[in-house]
This record gives C-alpha cells, sequence and structure tokens, in this order.
C-alpha cells in the first residue's frame, strides 16, 4: 500500500483556504441520514462531537470517565497559543507555523502545520464566545504570556488551568447538543473493537464499564479522538485511566502507527518517592523562568542529602553545579524540554542526584527571593508552591524543590492523512490521538491549540469529502457478521482474561511494563538496548498471558477486568515504539539516539536519511511490523541543526 | 515529622451493586509511607487483596492531581478526607497518625445511588448542566475575541466559579444533598460574562428545574458545601443565583 497524505497543491498560505471551499459537501437533508461516532470527549472529540452535531449529523460520543467533562484534557494548565498579533509584537500565521516546524525538529508535515496556525486564532474567538473565562488585562481586553522559548506572546491562558476552562467550554457545547437530542452521549463506556465491513470502518464495540455488557454501535464514519498513551511508561503525567486501546484497536485492523516512538518528556515534574508510587504531577514549565536548576558537584554531598544526613543549605556556592548554566550559557535553565530532561538524567546516572531513589535535581529559587522579595514570587508562582507543599510536605519558600523529568506527551499516534483519516477509510483520528503536527518535539500551548483546532474546524470540513459517497448508505445494520464476529472476539478476550488465574494483578505488570520502556526507550536511546527490551517485552507479554489474575466477573462492573486490557495492549504498543526507535537511528527532538550526537552531547538529526514519518502496519501479534514511509518535503522551511549553547 | 511508615485500620464500605444492602468490612494495612497518597494507599490495599484472592475496593479516581473531578470518599465523616482545599487523590498520609481507624463512605446523596463500594452515578449533575449550562453558538459564528472588552474583576469573579470540578462533595457534605453549589457556579459564570446575558434569565429557570426534579435538596444556609469544596467555590454563588432565579421568574414577561 502506498502512503497518501492528499496534501493540497498550490503556495502553502493557499492550500487550506483553496481546499475548504471546493471539497465536497453533505446536504442537510442527506446529513441528518448520516452517523458518526466520536470516541473520546477531551478537548478533540468534545468539540468535534459538538460541532458535527451542530452540522446535523446524528453524532454518538463514548468515554470511560463518568462525564465527558473528565477527560484528560482538564488537566492541561500553561495555555494556549494564537497567531492573534494581539500584542503587536510581530506575532503571524507564519511565525506560528515555522516555531512549530522548527520546535518539532523538522518532523512534522508542513501543510498541516500551516493549516493548524492559520485556524488557531478563530478557536480563540470560539472560546470566549463559549463563555470561557479566559485572563484579561484592566482594560478588558485578552491577555497573553510568552511560553517555552518562543519570542512572541502569543499564549492565552485561564490561570494554570487552561485546560480545564477550555474543556468545559467544549463540554458545555456538546452538553448543548445532547439537549437538542443531536449527540447521545455514553459514559462510563469503552471502546474495545472497531468494526470494519468492506474496507470501510462502520462502527464499534463497547464495553458498558457498568453493566459489563458488550453494545454493538453502527456509523458511517468513526472517530477515534482517545488522546495519547504516556501511560505506557506506566508512570506518566496522564491521567490514570488514559490508555491506548482504542486506537490500538484501530492500529490492529489496519490503520497505520505513525512515529510511535516520538514522546515528550517534561523536565519539570515531582519525582517518584516510592514503589507505591501511580502517577507523576507537572510543575508548571515558567517556574524554569526564576528557579535555578542544580546538583552537589561532588557524589559525597549527594549521598549525605540522599540519606539525610545533610540538606541543601549546607552546601556553599563552590560544592553546587548549575549544570544547565554551565553546559548552555545562552539559554541557562530555559533551554527547551528535551535538552534539559536529558540533562537532568546524566546528573543523576552519574551519582549526583538529591532525593532517596537518586533520581532528582534540585530547582532553587534562593537566589530568586533575594533578588525580588518572597512576596513577588509567590505572586508569581504561588499556587505551585502551594501544590507543591501539599504533595511533598517541603516548603519550597524555604528549601530547594525537588524535580525529574517525566513521560507527559506522545508526538506519535495513528497516522492520518491531510483529511485526519486513517489508512482505514471511514476512520479518523484528531488530536493527541493522531502523530499529527507536532513533529518529533511539541512546543508548550500546542497541544490545546491542536486539539480544537481538529475538533472545531478542521475534520468538520474534511469529513464531508468521505461522507459524500455514503449518502446512498442506509443506517448501519449491526446484526451485520462483521459485527457478530467483533464482539465474539472481543468476548472472548475477556473470558481469557478471567480464565487464566494466574498470580499478578494487570497493574503489576503494568508497572514491570513502565520500567522497560523507561529504562531502554526514554530519555536516551541506543540500539544494544532497544534490541533488548524487544525480548524483555515478549516475554513479559508471555508472562502477562499466562500469569495475569483478573479477579470478579465479566458481566459487572470491574475496573481489573478494564485495566487488563488496556495492559495487554499496552505492552503490545510498547513492543512497537522500541522498534520504531531502532529504526529511527538519528536523533532528533524527544527521540535520543545516543549514536548520533554532536561531539559536545548534543542532538544530531540525519535529514538525509530520516526525513520522513515512519507509519508502521500490524502484521499480527508475533510477526514484525511493516515500515511504511512517508517523505517529508519542506518546500518553505529551511531544514538547520537546532543549538542552544 | 512523625513516624515515616504507619499501620492503619481501614474500615470501608463495600457493596456489591445498586440494589444490594452494603456494610463496612475492615482492613488491617502495615507500612503505608507517609509519603503516599490518599489512592496510593487504597492501591496498596487492593493489591494485597488481589493477590490474597479477594474483591478489590472499587473507586472512582483518574487524573489524581486534583482537576478532573472524579475521585471522591467521605473520609472520617468528611468529603475528601480532613484537609481544608483538598481533593482526596491529593490528600496524602502524613496527615494521618500511625495507629489510626480511617472511616472511608462513598458520597451519600440519593441522586447519586452507588454503583459499587465507592463508586457512585453522578450523572445527575451532567444532566443539570444539560439543560442549560452553556452559550448558544455554533463553531464559526464568534466574532473576535477582542471585540467585546469584559472588566477585569467580572472576568477573574467568573472564573473563581468556573473553577468548579464537579465532583459532588458539596452535594455530599450537605445535611440536605443540595446541589446549588455546583449549580450556583455555572449561572454566576454566565450571569457575569457579556456573552450570558441573551439566556440569562432562560438559563437559571431551567437548571434550577432540573435541579429539583433530579431530587436534589434544598439551601438551608449551612455552609457545609463551601468548607468542604476542594476547590473554594464561594458560597456567595448560591446568593447570586437566587437573585437571578427571583429575578428571572417574577421579571415581566415571564
Amino acid at each position: 500500500m502506498k502512503l497518501d497524505a492528499k496534501i493540497p497543491s498550490g503556495p502553502i498560505s493557499e492550500k487550506w483556504t483553496k481546499y475548504r471551499s471546493t471539497v465536497r459537501l453533505v446536504s442537510p437533508a442527506n446529513k441528518r441520514k448520516l452517523d458518526i461516532i466520536v470516541v473520546g470527549t477531551g478537548l478533540a472529540g468534545a468539540s468535534a462531537a459538538a460541532s458535527l452535531a451542530e452540522l446535523g449529523y446524528k453524532v454518538k460520543a463514548f468515554c470511560f470517565q463518568d462525564s465527558p467533562r473528565r477527560a484528560h484534557s482538564i488537566a492541561a494548565q500553561g495555555g494556549i497559543n494564537a497567531a492573534k498579533n494581539y500584542q503587536n509584537d510581530g506575532d503571524s500565521t507564519y511565525r506560528l507555523f515555522y516555531d512549530t516546524v522548527k520546535g518539532g525538529d523538522y518532523r512534522a508535515r508542513e501543510a498541516n502545520v500551516y493549516r493548524l496556525a492559520e485556524v488557531s486564532a478563530s478557536i480563540i474567538d470560539q472560546c470566549v464566545a463559549q463563555g470561557v473565562p479566559f485572563a484579561r488585562d484592566y482594560g478588558g481586553l485578552l491577555d497573553n504570556r510568552s511560553f517555552g522559548g518562543t519570542q512572541v506572546s502569543r499564549t492565552f491562558y485561564a490561570r494554570g488551568q487552561t485546560g480545564q476552562q477550555l474543556l468545559l467550554g467544549a463540554y458545555s457545547a456538546l452538553n448543548r447538543q445532547i439537549e437538542k437530542g443531536q449527540v447521545q452521549m455514553f459514559s462510563r463506556h469503552e471502546m474495545v473493537e472497531v468494526v470494519v465491513v468492506d474496507g470501510k470502518a462502520r462502527g464499534i464495540i463497547a464495553r458498558n464499564l457498568v453493566t459489563g455488557e458488550l453494545e454493538r454501535h453502527g456509523a458511517h464514519a468513526v472517530v477515534i479522538a482517545s488522546g495519547g498513551y504516556g501511560n505506557v511508561f506506566y508512570l506518566s503525567t496522564n491521567a490514570m485511566g488514559s490508555n491506548v486501546t482504542a486506537a490500538w484497536k484501530a492500529h490492529k485492523k489496519g490503520a497505520f502507527f505513525g512515529n510511535p516512538c516520538f514522546t515528550q518528556i517534561h523536565p519539570t515534574c515531582l519525582p517518584q518517592s516510592g514503589e507505591y508510587q501511580s502517577k507523576l504531577t507537572l510543575m508548571s514549565e515558567s517556574l524554569r523562568n526564576d528557579g535555578r536548576i542544580w546538583v552537589p558537584k561532588n557524589k559525597v554531598d549527594a549521598e549525605a542529602i540522599r540519606t539525610g544526613t545533610k540538606v541543601a543549605a549546607d552546601l556553599t556556592e563552590e560544592a553546587r553545579d548549575y549544570f544547565l548554566e554551565r553546559r548552555y550559557p545562552a539559554f541557562g535553565n530555559l533551554v527547551p524540554r528535551d535538552v534539559a530532561s536529558r540533562a537532568a538524567k546524566e546528573m543523576c546516572d552519574a551519582g549526583h542526584g538529591v532525593n532517596p531513589t537518586g533520581l532528582a535535581v534540585f530547582l532553587d529559587f534562593r537566589d530568586a527571593i533575594n533578588r525580588l522579595g518572597k512576596d513577588v514570587i509567590s505572586a508569581r508562582y504561588g499556587n505551585l508552591f502551594e501544590m507543591y507543599e501539599k504533595i511533598t510536605g517541603d516548603d519550597p519558600y524555604s528549601t530547594p524543590m525537588k524535580i525529574y523529568p517525566a513521560v507527559h506527551y506522545t508526538m506519535g499516534g495513528l497516522w492520518v492523512d491531510y483529511n485526519l483519516m486513517t489508512t482505514v477509510p471511514g476512520l479518523y483520528a484528531i488530536g493527541e490521538a493522531n502523530f499529527s503536527d507536532h513533529g518529533a518535539n511539541r512546543l508548550g500551548a500546542s497541544a490545546l491549540m491542536q486539539g480544537l483546532a481538529d475538533g472545531y474546524f478542521v475534520l468538520p470540513y474534511t469529513i464531508g469529502d468521505y461522507l459524500a459517497d455514503e449518502i446512498r448508505t442506509t443506517a448501519i445494520d449491526t446484526k451485520h457478521a462483521a459485527f457478530e464476529q467483533a464482539e465474539k472476539d472481543v468476548a472472548e478476550r475477556y473470558k481469557l482474561f478471567t480464565s487464566i488465574n494466574g498470580k499478578q494483578s494487570p497493574e503489576s505488570f503494568h508497572r514491570r511494563l513502565g520500567k522497560i520502556m523507561w529504562e531502554y526507550c526514554g530519555m536516551a536511546r541506543n540500539a544494544e538496548g532497544l534490541t533488548k527490551a524487544i525480548g524483555l517485552i515478549q516475554d513479559l507479554r508471555k508472562e502477562f498471558w499466562s500469569d495475569v489474575r483478573v479477579s470478579g466477573d465479566i458481566n459487572a462492573f470491574n475496573p481489573e477486568l478494564d485495566k487488563a486490557m488496556r495492559v495487554a495492549d499496552f505492552i503490545e504498543l510498547g513492543e512497537l515504539m522500541v522498534r520504531d526507535a531502532l529504526t529511527r537511528k538519528e536523533s532528533c527532538g524527544g527521540h535520543f539516539r545516543e549514536e548520533s550526537q554532536t561531539e559536545e552531547g548534543e542532538a544530531m538529526r540525519d535529514d538525509e536519511n530520516y526525513a520522513f514519518v515512519s507509519a508502521w502496519e500490524f502484521a499480527g501479534v508475533d510477526a514484525e511490523p511493516v515500515l511504511h514511509k512517508e517523505n517529508l518535503e519542506f518546500e518553505v522551511v529551511k531544514l538547520t541543526q537546532r543549538s542552544y549553547k | 515529622m512523625s513516624k515515616e511508615n504507619l499501620n492503619l485500620t481501614l474500615k470501608v464500605w463495600r457493596q456489591k451493586g445498586k440494589k444490594d444492602k452494603g456494610g463496612f468490612e475492615t482492613y488491617k494495612l502495615k507500612g503505608v509511607s507517609t509519603h503516599a497518597s490518599f489512592l496510593e494507599m487504597m492501591d496498596i490495599l487492593n493489591e494485597e487483596l488481589i493477590t490474597t484472592g479477594k474483591d478489590p475496593v472499587a473507586f472512582d479516581h483518574d487524573c489524581r492531581e486534583g482537576i478532573c473531578g472524579m475521585c471522591s470518599m467521605y473520609i472520617n465523616g468528611r468529603a475528601h478526607g480532613p484537609q481544608r482545599g483538598t481533593t482526596t487523590c491529593q490528600l496524602h498520609m502524613r496527615h494521618f497518625e500511625d495507629g489510626e481507624t480511617i472511616t472511608i463512605e462513598p458520597w451519600r446523596a440519593t441522586p447519586f445511588p452507588v454503583i459499587k463500594d465507592l463508586v457512585v452515578d453522578r450523572s445527575a449533575f451532567d444532566k443539570i448542566q444539560q439543560a442549560g449550562g452553556y452559550v448558544s453558538v455554533n463553531t464559526g459564528n464568534a466574532p473576535d475575541g477582542n471585540a467585546v472588552p469584559i472588566p477585569k474583576a467580572d472576568a477573574d469573579e467568573a472564573f473563581n466559579a468556573a473553577a468548579c470540578i464537579g465532583c459532588g462533595a458539596c452535594v455530599a457534605a450537605c445535611k440536605n444533598a443540595s446541589a446549588m453549589l455546583f449549580v450556583s457556579a455555572k449561572v454566576s459564570q454566565f450571569a457575569l460574562l457579556p456573552q450570558g446575558q441573551p439566556e440569562r434569565k432562560e438559563r437559571v429557570g431551567k437548571m434550577v428545574a432540573k435541579m429539583d426534579e433530579l431530587g436534589f435538596g434544598n439551601c438551608t444556609n449551612t455552609g457545609a458545601c463551601e468548607a468542604e469544596c476542594p476547590k473554594g467555590i464561594s458560597i456567595s454563588n448560591i446568593a447570586r443565583m437566587n437573585r437571578e432565579y427571583l429575578g428571572a421568574v417574577l421579571a415581566p414577561g415571564n
């Protein structure tokens, strides 16, 4: 199969305008005969479900949480980018496009990124009209801040809860359509299979998580908006329930998986405190504006701090190594996320870590407090300091914070063309679930932008191109043999889980998978480790299927059973990620191959051999997946090596 | 700081399903780190239950960073436990004593029926939002974001109300099982913003009617909701909603 990204011809600034003006339409009389399933109700899913329903399509929306309002988009803190140029500081669609392509280390598709930048301004207008309470200045106009190393202020925000407010906006739009009967909402439902009939996605099998019942739902198109797969590492900043199951089932039914090894590791998270740890908490990146990152220069001091015989304050200035300021004098503590994360890991690996696990570095506000006063620091970061104290019991005003990098976003995902359609006709992927627009590294405040762009302003147009051919297709018959078979397969898998009667919980397998992934496919990767990881994951998979213990009934509320399904999928995905990382022998963005670095130890891209998207085709659980390549053509942006020295 | 590890006695509400009779079960848990979160303590309990062949305790949880509103739990007689302004997921074990007995119950309110153990059905909250918790604006219809300036004070106050996470602690804490803090937070957000004005009267009427229909009680100003709200939503929102409601039902033309 040859990959066709279906990028419209013409100059980049005219592609989207021309395309959406000429893309095929479905008349209102036909729209109301067409069903669309949307899986997931985060920013992408909720905005898509609401917008498609407004257009007149009949929508069924699914989420595993008890309410669509709880999707993990709600936890995004920092903000949302938009090329409004309200600050008159020279921002433009082109600049946002350029920053995104460069920030992604030149592994994103130019046409998609330009479209994203183009529609970004409309997102802000839409959200304001919904009553989203963005931050405003004293004149009553929208406020902006700069974010993540860009040189303009284009980030809109609602205190440290921007994701929450944007999601509640999309949720309100969704609620309006539910009330009108245009959207049927299925909460506490998990999609556990895609149903493909004659090569087209025609519905899903969903598990009602309250009753355990398997349900068949038919539709003319299926949209996967189920988020990212960061939880493959077990410990991440994702919610506990965030999972890859919907995307993975789609992959196994023929949707290619794009760039699975591209994961983002965020430098300022709270470190793990013990084996019982269930998740990691992100602290806003803004802390690096005033905090200085350091470790003890001397390993003996580090050991003393780990065992509690010394505290940070005991160390003189000479005994401290401000390693980011030392290595990157130009950017210092403000180097991009991937660079800061790797440097912290290197210091800890060399024995300089500062918490009992040895995996933490200090983020110190002492100098900032001395320079600016406690009140100024409190005004800037008060809520973050409070949250830190709540979780750790330490007061960051008097003792430095301890931080460590954690997995927090996945740039990879289901491969989609310009229409956001996967390689299965009628099956779409939007938001973090697709491989999309961020290349090998996502810029801060761009995830919210992409989720809402896909849902409000891209998919509602592009889905018409496919559905225009479906207007003669009557309501999908869920008695069709394909539905029958899909339901049977799922039921058998559940039966298998409960019949193994092993000794280990699904959770314990998940933890072990996470450790393998973090060790060999985390912040730094090499051929030897990755090769070893494939074997370890395969062994883990075999052990899972012979020794997992799933208690409780199949036909009842049973979180253990749900967890088992998710962990089984994560194990399979983990292997694909490792294979992808092994194949990509260059370093780029969040993907650092130790074999591909400059003399100073920085990431080195290989544009000649790796300027492509990896799109993996599933070939069977025990078979090697097939790699397809979408070559990336850069017509507008010139490729250069990033440098932060 | 006291001991690093705690030995605890847990009295946990177990209930098989909505129609079954529930009751407390007692469990002993040893060596729980004071750095663990309350839900991680529950994870440890469940891991023990699973490995000894018993049914783990079902409880709702998701983001574990205090924003999704999924976690609940009535701990020692208080919604989200003893620490003010904190959801159960951000409550840490250092707030408990070695040897303590901790009682853990689900939210108790007629409109929130128990699904299993500590998990309750809060879909009534969604239904109230569906009744009118929105501004009717289709995608693509919006004017420029800066077309209508909004005084900073109004925007800030609207944000304070909009910060509600919909966890249901207010209902659980209220002796009347009233949802007025939850409903008033949404009513206030839109009443304070220009975008909310066209549907202002209709909205409050519909949301209050739906709240009553679903069986939530009324407010008698005891203030438990505000005291137990993990996000500090102010009870003054209820006063605003009452004004809005009176204005809507008594106004000429209604």
